[in-house]
């Protein structure tokens, strides 16, 4: 799974009927060691646990991400299941 | 499955409900010569490792098979804690290589 932090949200209209009524956000992964970082290209992900812009989130993708509540063989490939708290990076 | 060190623990208070009880863990994969190779990831815990332990970890939905039958919405899961690895090109890891 990826940390990443919510930079944004997605408005579709016309989309996939097993997608009406679910959030769609935009993330950026980030740097476990330096949340400040932001890495890589920008995702559209589901929202399954009410997270907001700004908040640092847990990312699940791939065919895991069918295993997020709700989303049972609807066509996504990444949902955001977790709003992290605290990483305590032990080393 | 991927070699990696654990080098943290995540915590998170609103998550999807299957993964309540379930530790999550920063890994940082690492190659055969116990070099750090690629970008840290938080995989899901069934083994009960900690940090600083070297660990091999599976990736897709498999990760979730520790679990069965609650679905845990995981695409890493820890599935093997490693006493010591060697190669034919490297001593690997051992226990006193801790760092």
């Amino acid at each position: 799974m990826l940390l990443a932090r919510i930079v944004g949200t997605v408005v579709a209209t016309r989309k996939d009927p097993r997608l009406v009524s679910n959030k769609l956000l935009m993330a950026r992964a980030v740097d476990p060691r330096d949340s400040t970082k932001l890495e890589g290209g920008y995702l559209v992900a589901v929202d399954t646990v009410d997270a907001g812009v700004g908040e640092t989130v847990l990312i699940v993708s791939g065919s895991s991400a069918r295993m997020a509540s709700g989303m049972k063989d609807c066509p996504v490939d990444a949902a955001i299941v977790g709003i992290v708290d605290t990483v305590d990076l032990g080393e | 499955m991927q070699l990696a060190r654990v080098i943290g623990d995540v915590v998170a208070t609103q998550k999807d409900p299957a993964f309540s009880g379930v530790r999550l863990l920063v890994l940082q994969p690492v190659n055969a010569d116990g070099q750090d190779a690629g970008r840290p990831l938080v995989a899901v815990d069934s083994v009960g490792a900690g940090v600083g332990e070297r660990v091999f970890f599976v990736r897709g939905k498999e990760a979730s098979f520790p679990f069965h039958p609650t679905e845990v919405p995981t695409d890493a899961g820890v599935v093997g804690i490693i006493d010591h690895w060697s190669t034919v090109e490297g001593p690997g890891f051992s226990p006193g290589d801790r760092r």
